[in-house]
């Protein structure tokens, strides 16, 4: 059913349009050309709205072991923010660890059409697949963890060339069905078990003898060797730790000029200076980043109040795990693949460290220049629970709010940060380039992100409101793939997206020695261990999407 | 004349039944004759080869369509004020539907193995825990301590698959490995090792676990004990244990909540699991629950990631309400509070129906009894013979695709249930 969505004020920074008035053509699911006789079943009037793409999650945490373990430990979270059957939705809850459901639904909400979880254990991927097929609306996928996994600690321990790492590679991104690799603190996952309390970029793991910054040079470039669209998405090391700023530096210059993405860098920020021992260090950490073309980060915003922390980094979860709150945590050793670990959290604006991670944060949205290379994430729900995205986007949209909260913080927080002298604020094209054409691309989704023809329809469309927590709280309209599945804020309608994946190439004789290794060392068979498509499809609702290589891969 | 059926052979199958999801066995299936050729155990073997009787759903004992059955389902669920779906003994899309059903129909979700689950649910809700996987002591483990269960009576191949494996990545001799049994003792010879040394026992009565638990774990925690004994056990023997738990560079300490067959056993999970923290301070050590039978842990993920909540979920007021004590569905069974019952049990043909007043719905698999007839009966398939499935393993992280083995016309516990939510 052609339907016209008439003269409303485009965001798409895709195609460089900011904010010109223009009319969309959706057809099918599709984003289409103007019909030649000018004939159209439907037109909606969207004169003085505001249309983007819908926005894309790059970095949240929907969906797997840790997040299920989270919810599982957080009974008294959830009666805070349970949520009611209606005719059209499913019961669940909300807040810190919502239901799959609940998130699906919340997500469209807020104008949100993909959400990518970032930290998919390939020994536990089927699960990740299990819950975000039951996450509606939103279109998703995930990036692979590597790096801590023994397979790949003995090759390098072995000096296997490049190429057999990058077979080893396209082999697992396939068989989990991801779209991404992701590297959490690298090798010191797998340190942890042999008892190793840090690993820094250049500290070799005790029983391999590698080190984090060589599992970064060989997995960054098997990522860029095989084509994969999204540079490799590392959790440096040191995550949290005071002093951390120079391993987040040394890590960016140690990369050789490979595309990597580095994830929730606020938490690998921090200085050591001041009475306190910790300080800021996105100043210097936002110049890096302006000066090094090949690194993108998202930020991992934190915000006030209570939340949990699910992070595959066993090491330093363990280690924080005094700071839990409620006083409860879980870490887990995985498969001779990763790890987990889950705290239960509370930021408090009156801690010193945690209002010092807030300026932190913001500083670095706001000192980073190229909104293409920087996206807008609490690292949900680690930073704090996606629901506060609309928040977070006035924080950077109004300075005059902004100092209003700075203002509110720990006092020596605030003097321990140059953020209320930083003018800057977001425009609505920054905005739609960090949460769509900027996502996509860095994602590696060529038909989402954008409204150019040939685009799915995932389209968002709010009033333009001065107070933008307001404005992107209650989008007027959200279509999923040309339906309309959100008015006036409210969901109208449920469909269920796709899941985005990419098939890397890769030489099938890698399978006989990894079978030889499923069999001799797991506990599972390699044949069992692979998810095939037919999963992903399930009982009819889901479905696969394949992204396309770069040039240059090997397909 | 009958067509000779042709015997086709199935490798690296995963088995169900089992909570370790073997998933190296060998199959042969002969028209609708499942055998397990290889690698089989007390629970495996059994589970695939039972063989199929009833193929008819049945109302009031007569056989009747399915289409009728779920109809008649239906109506039981509409009239009814308090509706329990328990047994839950399926699969991942058994429990979508379970789930689905539920929350539209405002129904109580328990599970048949819940007493021993929640053994370990109410310390991960409470306290938490470090713990690891099957590869991961398949790999690592140089001491296993194992707290008041006999493993092997329950999880067969347990030792053969993940204590004795042939290579390790490590290059540990496995010979090295101490097994200890603390509480109970081993009814057989899995634990004893391919050369013959035979595990540690230290006996005390199920009653004395919780006060030994204890003493070790003060012990672990460098606290002085001027007791000599405790539950009969040598305070200096639990102090020389202590010291090798200290010392072993990754130990694990397991247990199977179904073994733990004394009141308030939580508090008994909750004490290992805070000794495992304890160790952690300086050495490695890693909790190990087993179990995984009967789909509990599927079933439990599933509840969880849809409504927020586990098992004992009720959604009489439109949401999720989670309680362990209120919602336990045997209980509220015993206390005369469900007007029907939907009992699921689709793996285990010897898992009976709990005997209440309520009026009954049994979804289950073919050639299971009943000491009184239910209300409905429909026969389902057994996801991993009768139709493909999914199913999580005890560690709770690994999931293991299952296979159709037979087109036996069974329909699924997820076809069921959701044609019993199309007609509510």
């Amino acid at each position: 059913m052609l339907m016209k969505l008439t003269g409303g004020r485009i965001y798409d920074p895709a195609y460089g349009i900011n904010g010109k008035v223009r009319d969309i053509y959706v057809d099918d699911g599709w984003i289409v050309e103007a019909p030649s006789d000018g004939k159209v079943l439907q037109e909606l009037d969207l004169r003085g709205k505001v249309v983007m793409a819908g926005a894309i999650d790059m970095h949240t945490h929907i969906g797997g072991g840790k997040v299920n373990i989270a919810r599982t430990m957080l009974p008294e979270e959830h009666a805070a923010d349970v949520v009611a059957r209606t005719e059209l939705m499913r019961s669940g809850c909300g807040h810190a660890a919502p239901s799959t459901l609940t998130a699906g639904y919340r997500y469209a909400e807020m104008g949100y059409t993909a959400g990518f979880e970032p930290a998919i254990l390939p020994s536990n991927a089927r699960q990740a697949h299990m819950e975000m097929h039951d996450t509606p609306i939103i279109d998703k996928g995930g990036y692979v963890m590597l790096g801590s996994d023994d397979y790949l600690l003995r090759m390098m321990a072995a000096n296997n060339d490049q190429e057999s790492i990058n077979n080893y590679v396209a082999w697992t991104i396939t068989h989990s069905q991801a779209i991404g690799v992701k590297v959490v603190n690298p090798g010191g996952i797998n340190a942890f078990k042999f008892n190793q309390r840090k690993l820094d970029l250049d500290e070799k793991n005790s029983f391999y003898g590698v080190t984090p910054r060589e599992i970064l040079l060989r997995l960054a470039r098997a990522v860029k060797e095989l084509g994969i669209p999204h540079p490799l998405h590392v959790h440096g090391c040191n995550l949290g730790v005071p002093g951390n700023m120079n391993t987040t530096l040394d890590t960016m210059n140690g990369i050789e000029g490979l595309p990597m993405h580095m994830t929730h860098i606020q938490f690998h920020s921090y200085g050591t200076e001041g009475d306190y021992k910790f300080s800021s260090g996105a100043a210097e950490i936002a110049e890096a980043i302006n000066r090094h073309k090949n690194i993108t980060v998202d930020v991992g915003q934190i915000l006030f109040g209570q939340t949990v922390t699910a992070s595959g980094d066993s090491m330093h979860q363990h280690a924080g795990h005094a700071h839990a709150h409620p006083n409860k945590w879980v870490t887990m050793d995985i498969e001779c693949d990763a790890g987990c670990g889950v705290l239960p959290f509370k930021y408090k604006d009156q801690s010193y460290v945690n209002a010092l991670q807030w300026m932190i944060g913001l500083e670095t949205f706001l000192l980073v220049e190229d909104p293409w290379r920087i996206f807008l994430t609490t690292d949900h729900p680690n930073g704090a629970p996606f629901t506060s995205y609309p928040h977070l986007i006035r924080l950077l949209m109004d300075k005059t709010f902004r100092n209003e909260v700075l203002s509110r913080l720990h006092p020596e927080a605030q003097k321990a940060s140059r953020l209320a002298s930083i003018d800057r604020e977001y425009s609505l094209y920054e905005i739609a380039i960090m949460t769509r054409a900027g996502a996509a691309k860095l994602v590696g989704l060529a038909d989402r992100g954008h409204l150019g023809v040939g685009g799915a329809a995932d389209i968002t469309v709010y009033t333009d409101h001065a107070d933008r927590e307001k404005m992107f709280s209650k989008p007027d309209y959200v279509f999923k793939d040309g339906r309309i599945v959100v008015k006036d804020g409210d969901l109208i309608d449920v469909t269920w997206g796709t899941t985005h994946v990419v098939k890397p190439d890769y030489d099938k004789s890698i399978e006989t020695s990894l079978k030889v290794y499923f069999d001799k060392y797991l506990t599972m068979k390699m044949g069992n261990f692979k998810i095939s498509d037919d999963e992903i499809v399930d009982d009819g609702r889901g479905s696969l999407t394949i992204q396309p290589l770069h040039k240059g891969g090997q397909i | 004349m009958t067509e000779k059926v042709e015997e086709v052979i199935r490798y690296d199958v995963p088995s169900p039944f089992c909570g370790i999801a073997s998933d190296d066995l060998t199959v042969s299936i002969i028209g609708q004759k499942v055998k397990v050729l290889e690698n089989g155990d007390a629970y495996t073997s059994p589970g695939f080869e039972t063989p199929i009787t009833d193929r008819a759903p049945r109302v009031n004992g007569k056989e009747v369509t399915l289409a009728v059955a779920v109809e008649h389902t239906a109506k039981l669920l509409r009239k009814s004020k308090q509706t329990v779906i328990s047994g839950l003994a399926t699969d991942l899309n058994g429990a979508r539907a379970a789930m689905a059903l539920a929350d539209k129909g405002r129904a109580t979700v328990d599970h048949m193995n819940s007493r021993a689950v929640f053994k370990n649910t109410l310390v991960l809700q409470n306290t938490g825990w470090m713990n690891t996987t099957l590869s991961e002591v398949k790999n690592r483990v140089d001491m296993l301590l194992i707290v008041g269960s006999d493993i092997e009576a329950g999880f067969p191949r347990f030792f053969e698959r993940i204590i004795w494996p042939e290579d390790t990545l490590f290059d540990q001799d496995i010979e090295s490995r101490s097994i200890i049994y603390l509480g109970k003792g081993p009814s057989g010879k899995a634990s004893t090792s391919p050369e013959g040394k035979k595990a540690e026992v230290m006996l005390c009565d199920d009653a004395d676990l919780p006060e030994v638990l204890s003493v070790l774990r003060a012990l672990v925690a460098g606290r002085t004990i001027n007791a000599q004994e405790v539950g009969g056990v040598s305070v200096t023997d639990l102090a020389q244990l202590a010291t090798r738990l200290k010392e072993a560079k990754y130990s694990v300490v397991t247990w199977v909540a179904s073994m733990l067959e004394f009141d308030h056993a939580e508090v008994s999970v909750q004490m290992v699991c805070e000794m495992v923290k304890d160790l952690n301070i300086k050495a490695r050590s890693s909790g190990l629950p087993l179990g995984g039978k009967d789909g509990e842990v599927t079933v439990n993920q599933v509840a969880v990631w849809q409504s927020g909540y586990p098992m004992r979920t009720n959604f009489n007021r439109g949401y999720p309400d989670y309680d362990p004590y209120l919602s336990d569905c045997l209980r509220m069974l015993k206390d005369d509070e469900v007007d029907t019952l939907l009992w699921v049990s689709s793996f285990d043909i010897t898992r009976k129906v709990p005997a209440s007043k309520a009026l009954t719905v049994v979804l289950g698999r073919s050639g299971m009894t009943f000491d009184t007839e239910p209300a409905v009966f429909i026969p389902v398939g057994t996801p991993g013979i009768d139709h493909k499935g999914r199913a999580f393993r005890a560690d709770g992280v690994v999931s293991l695709p299952l296979r159709q083995l037979r087109d036996s016309g069974l329909p699924s516990t997820f076809d069921v249930l959701s044609a019993i939510e199309q007609a509510l």
